[in-house]
C-alpha cells in the first residue's frame, strides 16, 4: 500500500472518531500545515520519477482534496451539533404570559354616533353641530314653542339663570335653527350630541344623546321622510326585514308630526329588533312646521321637507342589548370593556357597520 | 286619558270589537299606553268592615284586625295603617288577588308571627289615587254592600290614552268617538242634549271685572237649590270606577262624569257659604286663600280669582277653595262653568307650582261653546239624583267667540303628504272632524269647530287629513344615493381621529355629564370662573364643567374603589368657559393612574409617569399629522398639575394657542379627592387650538428624496446649568446645519458624582448625512467642531472631555 493511501484510510478513521472542532483543526494541520503530512507529499513531487510523477500527482490531489471535503463536512456536522445543543440548552417555558398590553375602548354610544354618520353620509346628510348652551329662543320660541305653550313641560329645562333665557339645550333640534339662519336651503343635515333634561330615573338621566335630521328642499314629502327612516333603521339594526310603523303624534315644531316603532320580541331574555307584535318607539318626526321655516328665514311656499329626532342611547341600547340607560354614564371599568369597542372597529360601510 | 270602550260606546255606534279599537286609536294619533284589565282581575277585592283593630303583639307600629268580609268566618287581617279601627268600611284584598298597583299577587303570610289573611289596600295600591297613606276609606253607605266586589264586574279594559298637548277635545270621551268616526271606526251618535226648563232666575249676581288680560272672558253659571248630595247611583258609580277614580259624592261624581266625558270642567259651590255677589278679577299681590288641597297660596298680581264679598273663593279654571266647597250636608249649589285663557291658566299654575285636572285641560283649550251644553248635562243630572230645583241659566261674557275660518289649498295635501285623495274624500273627513265646508274651485273655506284651538292654518287640515286618512297610505319614496358635500369637516375628523387615536393607547372612553361638583370643578377650573345651574337635579351636578378632569377624577375613584388598579380613561367633550351659548371648547382629557408592569415576571414595575403621558400626546398629535419637529414644550402648566413634573405643548414655537397640557396630577389634589393610587397622571388636548392646516395631509407632503450616502453618527456629552432644557440643546443643534444633520436625539441624563453641583450632563446622538456625497473625516470634524461652539456659545454648555 502506498504511502498516499495509508495517509488517507488513517485520517479518514480519525475524523469518524473526532467530535470537537479543535480536534479537527488539530487534523487539519496534521495534514495540510508547513510540515503537515499532505504538504511534506507535494513537497515530494519534484524527487519522483518523471514516468510516475503524473499519477502519482494526480493521486495526491484526490486524496486531498478528499479529505478536505471530509474536513468541511465534519466541521458543518460539529458545528451543527453545537448550535443545536446550545439552542436545546435555551428552551424556555413558552407558556409563560407575554409582556404586558392594554387595551382602549371606544363607548358604545360614540361608536353609535360612528355607525348614524356613516349611513347618513351614503345617503347625502353631513354632520353639523351646535352648542350645548341655548338661548331660550333658539331651543323652544323659533320651534313654534312659544312660552306658555304646554309642550314644554314635556321638556325638564336646566336654566342657567334666573330670567329663564339660557339653558341646556333638552334637543338638539335647535341645530335645525342655527343651520338654517347660518345658510341658504336646500340643507340635508343630521347633527347628533349631547341634551339634557332634569329628569332621572331608571329610563331617564339628566343628560342623554339625540341625533337631529334635517331635509328641507323643493317639493320633500311625508314619502321621503318614509323612505329615509326605512333605510336607516334597516341599515342601522343590520337585518333583513324590519317592522316598522308611523304614527300620528304632535311635536309643535312638525306638522303632520309621527312617531315611529319598531316590531320586536323577546327572546331567552333578549330584545330582537324586526320581528314579533311588540312595539317600541324609538324615534319622533315630521314635516318641518311653516311657522320654523319663516322663523328661520326660509319661505315656507317654496322649501318644504322633515326633520327627525333620535334617542341615540336607545338605539345603542337596542342594537347592543344593554339594558340600564344610566349604565352609559356611570363609568364602570368592568361595563366599559364588556359593552365597548375596539378603536380599530371603525364604522364603515364597506366593511359592515359592525363586526 | 283612561277610557274604556264601553263609554265610548255611550257616543259611538260600532260593530267592531275592542282590540280593532286600540289598533284604531294608535293609528289615528291617539297612543294607547297601557291596557288593564280592570274587571277580572279586581273582581276578588271586596268591600269590607273591620270589627276589631288591636295592637299587633310583636310590633308597635301594626295592628291585627278582625275583619268582616261578608262571610260566615272573619278573617284576621295584619294592617300597618293608622288610620285601620274598629268600624271602618274599607276595602279587602284575599290571598290570591293581584294588587293593580304593583302587580303583585298576595299570599297568606305570617307577620311577626301573626298570620295574616290578605290585606286591607289604599288608594294608591288600588290605583284610585296617589293617597298612600293609610287604607282606603269609604262611607258608611257601603255598610249594605259588604262582602261585595268594589269593581264593577264590566267587561271593558282600562285603556290608557296619551292625549298629545294639541288635543285638547280629546280629554273627553266624546272627543274621542268622534275621531273614530271620523276615521271610519263607527258612527257618531248625536247627543241627545235635554235643556233645563226654568221659570226661576239665577239670582247671585255674577261680574266679571273689566280688566286688561282678564282670563275668564265668560263665566256662566245656574243655582239648583234644595239639593240632597248623596251616594251617586251605582251606574254613575261604576263608570268612574272603570276608570279607576273613586266616586265620592253625588254632585262631586256627577262633575267629574261631566268632565271626562265631554271635556268640560265644572265647580260646584256651597252657594250658602257665598257672600253676596261672586266678582271675577285680578289677585291683588299678597291675596291669600286655603285651595280645596288644604293649602294655603299666597298669590301675585294679576292672577284670575273667584271672589266674593269676603275674599278669594277659587283660583278660575284651576282650583276651588275650601271656604265655598260643597259638602254632604250642602243645600243649595251655584254650579260654574266658564271659559278661562290658556296662557292666564298656565302662567298661575306655574308661578303657584299646582296642577290640577281643570287646569291641565283649560291651559290646552276648552270649548269656549261648551258652557251651556255643560250646565245643562250636569245640573239636569243633580236635580235627577240629588232632587231641587234648577234656576235658568246666567251667562256673563266679556268677549263673543266667533268660529275661525280658513281658506285650504286641496293641492297642498299631496304636496306635503305625497299621496292623493279626492276632494270629495276630505270634504267627509273634515265634515265628520266637526268643520263646515264649502268648496269654492280648488280651495275649502272651513269653519273650524270651536273644540278645536289647535287648528289655525292649512298645515293643520293637512295633518287631520293624513291622520284620518291613515300614516299608512304614505307610500316610502327610497333616499337617493348622492352626496353633495362631505359628511364631516375637516375639525369633524380630526375628532373622531384624537378620540380613536388615544383609545387605541389603551385608554377607555368614558362619556361623563357636562355638569359636575363644584367641589370637585374647583379644583380643576384655573382661571375659569363657575357657571352655576339654576335647578340643578342635585347639588352635587349643580354648576357646568370648566374641564373634565372632575368628573374623570369621580369616575376613576369609584373604579379605584371597585378595586381596579392600573385604569386609563379618557373623555372627549365640551368644557364650558361661560354662561352663553358658544362659550364652550372640545377637550381630549384622560387620565392614568397605578403602575406599568404590575406583577410582571418579565419586566421591571414602575409607576405611570409623566413621560408616559407625553408619548400619548405626542404620538397622538403626530398620528393626527402634526409635525413633532415643531412642537414646543415648556413648563407652564395650571395649578392642578404638578409644578415640576407637567408640560404646556405648543404645535409650533409661535407659542400662539396651548395644543396640549400633559403631567402628574397635583398631589394636593390627590391627597384632598383621596384618590387611592400610587400615581396619577393626566393630559387635556385642546381640540379648538389644533389648527386645521388648509391642505390635506396628502398634499402638505414633499416629493419623497433620500440619500443614500453614509451617514454617520456622533455622540457629545455636554454640561449645561440644570436649569437649560433639552430642548435648548436641540434647538442649538439643529440650527447649525439643516441640510447634514438629520437626527439629533438624547440618550442620556445624568447629575451626581463627577457633576458640579447645579449642572448635569446631557448625552446627545446627532446624525449627519449629506444628500451629495459622502462626507470625509474633515467634513466631519468641522461639523462637530461647529456643534460644539454653537452649543456651548447659545446655551452656556462645556462640551465633557
Amino acid at each position: 500500500m502506498s504511502d498516499l493511501k495509508k495517509i488517507k484510510d488513517e485520517f479518514i478513521l480519525k475524523l469518524k472518531n473526532k467530535s470537537n472542532l479543535s480536534e479537527i483543526n488539530q487534523i487539519k494541520s496534521d495534514l495540510f500545515g508547513k510540515n503537515g503530512l499532505i504538504s511534506l507529499q507535494f513537497k515530494k513531487i519534484g524527487t519522483i520519477a518523471d514516468s510516475e510523477r503524473k499519477k502519482f500527482a494526480a493521486d495526491l490531489n484526490g486524496i486531498k482534496n478528499e479529505l478536505q471535503d471530509l474536513i468541511s463536512l465534519k466541521i458543518i456536522e460539529i458545528e451543527n451539533a453545537d448550535i443545536n445543543e446550545k439552542l436545546e440548552k435555551e428552551k424556555i417555558d413558552i407558556t409563560l404570559p407575554e409582556r404586558a398590553f392594554v387595551r382602549g375602548r371606544i363607548h358604545p354610544v360614540s361608536q353609535t354616533i360612528d355607525e348614524i354618520s356613516s349611513i347618513f353620509s351614503e345617503i347625502g346628510f353631513s354632520v353639523e353641530e351646535g352648542p350645548d348652551v341655548e338661548n331660550e329662543y333658539n331651543n323652544f320660541t323659533a320651534l313654534n314653542t312659544p312660552d306658555n305653550h304646554p309642550a314644554r313641560d314635556m321638556h325638564d329645562t336646566f336654566y342657567l339663570d334666573e330670567k329663564k333665557q339660557k339653558l341646556l339645550r333638552t334637543h338638539t333640534s335647535p341645530v335645525q335653527i342655527r343651520t338654517m339662519l347660518k345658510d341658504k336651503p336646500p340643507f340635508k343635515i343630521i347633527a347628533p350630541g349631547r341634551t339634557y333634561r332634569s329628569d332621572s330615573d331608571q329610563t331617564h338621566s339628566p343628560m342623554f344623546h339625540q341625533v337631529e335630521g334635517l331635509h328641507i328642499d323643493k317639493n320633500i314629502n311625508m314619502g321621503h321622510l318614509k323612505g329615509c327612516l326605512n333605510y336607516f333603521i334597516k341599515e342601522f339594526f343590520e337585518v333583513e326585514k324590519i317592522k316598522m310603523r308611523f304614527r300620528p303624534s304632535h311635536f309643535p315644531f312638525t306638522e303632520p308630526s309621527a312617531e315611529v316603532d319598531i316590531g320586536y320580541e323577546i327572546k331567552d331574555g333578549k330584545i330582537v329588533i324586526g320581528e314579533g307584535d311588540k312595539w317600541l318607539e324609538i324615534l319622533g318626526c315630521g314635516m318641518v312646521h311653516p311657522n320654523v321655516l319663516k322663523n328661520v328665514k326660509v319661505d315656507p311656499v317654496k322649501f318644504q321637507g322633515y326633520a327627525f329626532g333620535i334617542g341615540i342611547d336607545r338605539l345603542a341600547m337596542l342594537k347592543y342589548g344593554i339594558n340600564d340607560l344610566r349604565a352609559f354614564f356611570d363609568c364602570d371599568y368592568r361595563w366599559l370593556n364588556h359593552f365597548g369597542f375596539d378603536p380599530l372597529d371603525v364604522p364603515t360601510n364597506y366593511r359592515g357597520l359592525s363586526r | 286619558m283612561k277610557i274604556t270602550f264601553d263609554w265610548i260606546q255611550d257616543h259611538l255606534k260600532t260593530n267592531l270589537k275592542e282590540k280593532h279599537l286600540l289598533k284604531q286609536l294608535t293609528n289615528i294619533g291617539l297612543e294607547v299606553e297601557s291596557v288593564e284589565s280592570l274587571s277580572v282581575d279586581n273582581e276578588l277585592l271586596k268591600i269590607a268592615k273591620i270589627i276589631k283593630a288591636e295592637k299587633h303583639p310583636n310590633a308597635d307600629r301594626l295592628k291585627v284586625c278582625d275583619v268582616d268580609v261578608g262571610e260566615k268566618e272573619v278573617k284576621k287581617v295584619v294592617c300597618g295603617a293608622t288610620n285601620a279601627r274598629e268600624g271602618l268600611i274599607t276595602i279587602y284584598a284575599p290571598p290570591g288577588a293581584i294588587i293593580p298597583k304593583t302587580k303583585t299577587k298576595l299570599t297568606t303570610a305570617k307577620i311577626r308571627g301573626v298570620t295574616s289573611y290578605g290585606m286591607l289596600c289604599s288608594e294608591y295600591e288600588l290605583n284610585l289615587s296617589e293617597e298612600s297613606e293609610g287604607i282606603t276609606e269609604l262611607s258608611t253607605k257601603y255598610r249594605k254592600s259588604i262582602g261585595k266586589s268594589y269593581f264593577s264586574k264590566s267587561k271593558s279594559n282600562l285603556i290608557d290614552l296619551s292625549i298629545t298637548p294639541n288635543r285638547p277635545d280629546c280629554l273627553g270621551v266624546r272627543g274621542i268617538a268622534r275621531d273614530l268616526a271620523a276615521s271610519g271606526f263607527g258612527k257618531l251618535l248625536e247627543l241627545k242634549e235635554k235643556k233645563i226648563k226654568s221659570k226661576t232666575k239665577q239670582t247671585l249676581k255674577i261680574k266679571i271685572k273689566k280688566e286688561k288680560n282678564q282670563g275668564c272672558n265668560a263665566f256662566g253659571s245656574c243655582l239648583i237649590t234644595n239639593v240632597k248630595n248623596t251616594e251617586s247611583p251605582q251606574w254613575l258609580k261604576d263608570k268612574l270606577i272603570s276608570i279607576g277614580q273613586k266616586p265620592i259624592s253625588a254632585i262631586v261624581d256627577i262633575t267629574n262624569y261631566v268632565m271626562l266625558d265631554i271635556n268640560r270642567p265644572l265647580h260646584a259651590y256651597d252657594a250658602d257659604k257665598i257672600e253676596k255677589d261672586i266678582i271675577v278679577r285680578d289677585s291683588n299681590s299678597g291675596e291669600e286663600f286655603t285651595a280645596l288641597d288644604n293649602k294655603n297660596y299666597k298669590l301675585d298680581k294679576g292672577m284670575c280669582v273667584i271672589s266674593d264679598h269676603k275674599g278669594i273663593l277659587g283660583l278660575g279654571g284651576i282650583i276651588g277653595g275650601t271656604r265655598s266647597g260643597t259638602e254632604l250636608d250642602t243645600k243649595n249649589i251655584l254650579l260654574e262653568s266658564a271659559y278661562f285663557d290658556p296662557k292666564s291658566i298656565r302662567n298661575t299654575a306655574k308661578k303657584l307650582n299646582l296642577d290640577t285636572d281643570a287646569k291641565f285641560r283649560f291651559e290646552r283649550g276648552i270649548d269656549p261653546l261648551s258652557i251651556e251644553s255643560g250646565l245643562n248635562r250636569a245640573a239636569l243630572l243633580i236635580k235627577e239624583i240629588c232632587g231641587g230645583e234648577v234656576s235658568k241659566i246666567d251667562i256673563q261674557e266679556t268677549k263673543v267667540y266667533k268660529n275661525q275660518t280658513i281658506k285650504f289649498d286641496t293641492n297642498l295635501f299631496e304636496k306635503i303628504s305625497g299621496f292623493k285623495i279626492s276632494t270629495k274624500k276630505m270634504i267627509k273627513i273634515l265634515e265628520n272632524l266637526g268643520f263646515k265646508t264649502k268648496k269654492d274651485k280648488k280651495y275649502l273655506k272651513l269653519t273650524i269647530p270651536s273644540w278645536r284651538p289647535d287648528i289655525s292654518q292649512e298645515i293643520d287640515i293637512v295633518e287631520e287629513l293624513v291622520r284620518i286618512s291613515g300614516y299608512d297610505k304614505i307610500e316610502t319614496i327610497d333616499p337617493i344615493k348622492k352626496r353633495f358635500k362631505s359628511t364631516l369637516t375637516q375639525t369633524q375628523k380630526l375628532f373622531h381621529f384624537l378620540q380613536r387615536s388615544i383609545a387605541s393607547k389603551g385608554y377607555l372612553e368614558v362619556i361623563t355629564w357636562s355638569f359636575t361638583d363644584s367641589n370637585y370643578n374647583n379644583k380643576f377650573k384655573g382661571d375659569k370662573k363657575e357657571i352655576k345651574i339654576v335647578n340643578p337635579i342635585s347639588s352635587e351636578l349643580g354648576v357646568l364643567r370648566n374641564s373634565i378632569f372632575s368628573n374623570l377624577c369621580m369616575s376613576l375613584s369609584k373604579n379605584l374603589d371597585r378595586g381596579f388598579k392600573d385604569i386609563s380613561i379618557f373623555e372627549i367633550g365640551p368644557i364650558f368657559e361661560g354662561p352663553n351659548p358658544g362659550e364652550q371648547s372640545t377637550v381630549v382629557c384622560g387620565l392614568s393612574a397605578g403602575k406599568k408592569n404590575r406583577l410582571s415576571w418579565i419586566d421591571d414595575e414602575r409607576n405611570v409617569d409623566v413621560f408616559d403621558v407625553k408619548r400619548d400626546v405626542v404620538q397622538t398629535l403626530v398620528e393626527a399629522g402634526y409635525n413633532s419637529d415643531k412642537f414646543f414644550i415648556d413648563s407652564e402648566t395650571p395649578n392642578y398639575y404638578h409644578p415640576g413634573k407637567s408640560g404646556r405643548l405648543f404645535l409650533n414655537s409661535g407659542k400662539d394657542q396651548v395644543a396640549a397640557y400633559f403631567g402628574e396630577i397635583h398631589p394636593n389634589i390627590i391627597k384632598v379627592l383621596d384618590i387611592k393610587t400610587e400615581s396619577l397622571v393626566g393630559f387635556e388636548i385642546f381640540l379648538d387650538n389644533l389648527k386645521i392646516p388648509k391642505k390635506t395631509l396628502n398634499d402638505q407632503k414633499k416629493i419623497f428624496q433620500f440619500s443614500d450616502y453614509q451617514k454617520s453618527e456622533r455622540d457629545f456629552a455636554f454640561i449645561v446649568n440644570k436649569d437649560v432644557s433639552s430642548q435648548d440643546l436641540i434647538n442649538a443643534i439643529s440650527v447649525v446645519n439643516n441640510k447634514l444633520i438629520s437626527n439629533i436625539r438624547v440618550f442620556d441624563v445624568y447629575e451626581g458624582e463627577n457633576i458640579p453641583e447645579n449642572k448635569k450632563s446631557v448625552a446627545i446622538s446627532v446624525t449627519i448625512q449629506s444628500s451629495e456625497k459622502t462626507l470625509t473625516d474633515n467634513d466631519l470634524e468641522k461639523i462637530n467642531k461647529l456643534i460644539i461652539e454653537t452649543v456651548e456659545n447659545k446655551t452656556g454648555a462645556k462640551i465633557r472631555s
